[in-house]
Parts: structure tokens; C-alpha cells; sequence
């Protein structure tokens, strides 16, 4: 690993000061447990490393039952996992921590700096596109918010300026009558998906209908991957096998999945639709048993 | 200035300790290294194999994934740390009469991270003490005989034997 230059700002506002001070030079560290394996490796080797693990400003889960729910960017997975808060309100997000990685890196590693390394295989980048989530981040000038689902520019790139950190996460109250859901393919639990889809589902309770769908997908593409031609596949009908095979045959087609060592491209395209079949008829069956 | 060294001051196995380290330098390199605790492996150096998990302030974590500067006033623990002077941990005690053990080289980061789990979860079922130790590889055991040490070890602790 080359040596670089090593700051601990005792507040968001003196790391986002320091990251102007730095003109760019700087790069945001917390738990460090996406960033060290690429620094270890020199696939990346940052001037000066901003520290912010200790700022525990950044570290909280509130929860207003019509808000919705405000992560601290600094919350640990395992924090997410365990917290009864999210268990009972929002248990995709405890299950989708529960298949990351392992204890060990879940102990130290934060949601925040999990969201920023815009890794297309992640998880909780999927789970938050579903939920709608909006993002808060702090620049010289100020605060701005923007939708998950915009921050993803390319593979490990995203919409984060020089002098911007993540502040937080807003995940809006879960609709009623929505339910949603979150599954990947593993070969060992914990694994980063070869494959990995999220779905919020929303039905008329007494129609049943399909009022509203979010299909997001992981490692398909450069970035986490919202699959739009599914979700009108479903919108305005009822969901059965029939609807549902449309849906998954519409994601297969949009996705532009990654050939590698973990599966081929066919293979990606083709697990595309066993999940998305799996995670929409999840978040269906959540959605039924809340109506 | 880029490499400089800094200040670094923790407790380690209950002990106070005080270093100058480069800010690149990782907790597993300061444990090994500076510190001579060889206990902590190091596996793979990636943060796949766990062989280098360690107790920070109670939890498990690997410590070839984390900077040194970043365990500035918290508490580590390391294998060294575990048993009591002569007399083993129950969960080394398990480990060994149970024969869990065969090379050897998994053994200290099973050890942290089933102390870490029976400190949070004194009475795990069988499906809590696999998630535990998920994210420690052993090429040898095959896992069964480890869980079942951990079982032993959680009903000793907890009195039951």
C-alpha cells in the first residue's frame, strides 16, 4: 500500500472543510472494509485519506412512523442487522444485512461508505432504490438530497462531488399494502451476488391490482440497475404466473450483465429472471398478508 | 506530510500501549509485528479468510482489514488475550478436548469470534453459532467439530455442566 497523508476531523463540517482544503485530493474513509482491499492492492491510492469513523455525529437510526426512517451514513451494517427498529418496520433491510458479507466486516464496516464505493454487486444500494430512499450530503455549500437511484454514475463512481460527504440515508414510510423483498445468488452466504434483486411491491387491497412496483437489480450492470421495463410489466394488472414470467422476460432484455469468473453473461441474464420472479412474488405475498 | 508517523495509543490484552505508526500501517501489522502477538494470522490478507480476527472493544473484526491509527483509545483483545494466565478459555478448553483442532491455523480467529459471540449471545442456538463463525475459513475441520466446541463451551460458561 503507498503512504498517504492522514487526517481525523472531529466533525462533518471540518472533513467536508478539510475535503476543500485538499482540492480533490482527499478521499472520505470509514470503516474502510470496501476501501482497504483496493488500497492494499494499489488498485487505488488516495493522496490523503479523511478519516470519519470516529464521527459519531453520523451514527444513529431514528424512525417516525410517517417520516419514515433517517440512517446516520456512519451506522454499522450490524447496527442495521440487529436494530429492533428496522427489524419490525423495514425487515428487508435486517435480512439484506444478514446476507452481507460476515460478522467481522458487518461489525466495522458502515452503511454510508457501503452506498458511496458504488460497487454494482451491492447490496444495499438495490434495497434502497426499491424503498425509494433519498440520500443527504454536505458540501461547502451546503446540503443537497438526491434519489439513490440517481447517485450511480458508473462502476465505483458516483454522484458524490470533491468536497461532498454522505450524511444520511432517508428511507420515506413503506406504503401500505406494500411489501417488499431482497434475494441474491450466493454460492456462500454472504458472498457479493452473481445475481441480486430487490422489489417493493404495492396492490389495491381489494382489487389486488399491482398499483405501483420497484424493481432494482445487482451486479447486471455498472451500476445498480432499476428495471423499469419489468415494474410496467406489472403495473395495472394482476399479479400471477403469466404476468410475472413478462416482467422477468422484460428484465432479462434490459440488463447488460458482466461476463467474469462467477458467471457468464447468459448466465446473468438468465438469473435476472428467476430473481426478479422470486423477490416480486415475495414482496406480493408481504403485501397481501398486510392487506 | 505523507507518512509521517503518528500517534497511536490502546489497550491490548488489558495492557496500555504506545507506538508511532505510518498511517498505512494495519492493526494486524501493529499486533504482529510491532507488538510480536503472532496469534493473529494472517490468511489472505484480503478479508476472506478471517484467520486474523481479533476482539475491538468486544466485537470480532479482522485485523488485517482495519488501520492502526483507527484502534486510537479502544480496547483490542488477541488470542494471547483469552485464556487466564495457565488455565484456557472454555472455548479453548472445547476446542482441544473436543478435537476441533487440526492444523491449527483457523483456530485463534475461531477462538475471537466465539468469544465474541458467547459475550453478546451467552446461550446461541446452533444456526447463531454458524453465522458467527461464516466468516472464518478452515480448510481442514470441516466446521462440524468447531460448532459443536462452541456449543460446549456456550453450555459450560452458562453453568449447565
Amino acid at each position: 500500500m503507498k503512504d498517504f497523508d492522514y487526517f481525523t476531523p472531529k466533525t462533518a463540517k471540518e472533513a467536508v472543510s478539510l475535503l476543500v482544503q485538499l482540492k480533490g485530493e482527499g478521499k472520505i474513509f470509514a470503516g474502510g472494509q470496501s476501501l482497504l482491499v483496493l488500497m492494499k492492492q494499489n488498485m487505488i491510492a488516495p493522496e490523503a485519506v479523511v478519516d470519519i469513523k470516529g464521527l459519531s455525529e453520523l451514527d444513529y437510526i431514528k424512525f417516525d412512523a410517517k417520516k419514515g426512517l433517517t440512517i446516520g451514513a456512519l451506522t454499522t451494517h450490524r447496527a442495521i442487522e440487529k436494530s429492533p427498529v428496522i427489524q419490525k418496520n423495514y425487515p428487508v433491510l435486517s435480512e439484506m444485512e444478514d446476507n452481507l458479507a460476515w460478522v467481522q466486516t458487518r461489525n466495522y464496516g458502515t452503511i454510508g461508505g457501503n452506498v458511496c464505493h458504488g460497487e454494482p454487486a451491492g447490496d444495499p444500494s438495490a434495497v434502497f432504490i426499491a424503498l425509494d430512499a433519498k440520500l443527504k450530503l454536505l458540501g461547502e455549500k451546503g446540503e443537497r438530497i438526491t434519489a439513490c437511484e440517481d447517485f450511480y454514475k458508473d462502476t465505483l463512481e458516483v454522484d458524490l462531488k470533491d468536497d461532498e460527504i454522505l450524511t444520511e440515508i432517508q428511507v420515506p414510510a413503506v406504503l401500505p399494502n406494500t411489501g417488499v423483498a431482497h434475494e441474491k445468488l450466493m454460492f456462500q452466504k454472504g458472498e457479493l451476488g452473481i445475481v441480486g434483486a430487490a422489489a417493493s411491491i404495492t396492490i389495491n387491497p381489494a382489487s389486488g391490482v399491482c398499483e405501483g412496483a420497484r424493481i432494482a437489480l445487482s451486479n447486471v450492470a455498472s451500476t445498480p440497475f432499476r428495471a423499469k421495463g419489468a415494474e410496467k410489466a406489472l403495473i395495472g394488472k394482476t399479479i400471477d404466473d403469466k404476468v410475472l414470467e413478462a416482467a422477468a422476460e422484460a428484465a432479462s432484455k434490459e440488463v447488460s450483465p458482466p461476463s467474469d469468473v462467477h458467471g457468464s453473461e447468459e448466465y446473468r441474464r438468465e438469473m435476472t429472471k428467476v430473481f426478479v420472479k422470486r423477490v416480486v412474488r415475495k414482496a406480493l405475498d408481504r403485501a397481501k398478508a398486510k392487506s | 506530510m505523507k507518512g509521517e508517523l503518528r500517534d497511536l495509543k490502546f489497550t491490548v490484552n488489558g495492557r496500555p500501549v504506545e507506538l508511532k505508526v505510518k498511517p498505512k500501517t494495519l492493526l494486524m501489522e501493529v499486533l504482529r509485528y510491532d507488538l510480536g502477538l503472532t496469534g493473529t494470522r494472517s490468511g489472505c490478507e484480503v478479508s476472506a479468510c478471517g484467520a486474523c480476527t481479533i476482539n475491538f472493544d468486544g466485537m470480532a473484526v479482522r485485523a488485517c482489514s482495519i488501520l492502526a491509527l483507527q484502534a486510537n483509545g479502544h480496547e483490542v483483545v488477541t488470542i494471547e488475550g483469552v485464556a487466564d494466565g495457565e488455565k484456557l478459555h472454555p472455548i479453548q478448553q472445547a476446542m482441544v478436548d473436543h478435537g476441533a483442532i487440526e492444523c491449527g491455523f483457523c483456530t485463534s480467529g475461531m477462538v475471537m469470534s466465539a468469544r465474541a459471540l458467547l459475550t453478546e449471545n451467552p446461550k446461541p442456538t446452533r444456526d447463531d453459532i454458524k453465522k458467527a463463525i461464516q466468516g472464518n475459513l478452515c480448510a481442514d475441520s470441516g466446521y462440524t467439530k468447531y460448532i459443536e466446541a462452541i456449543e460446549i463451551a456456550a453450555r459450560k460458561i452458562g453453568g449447565g455442566e
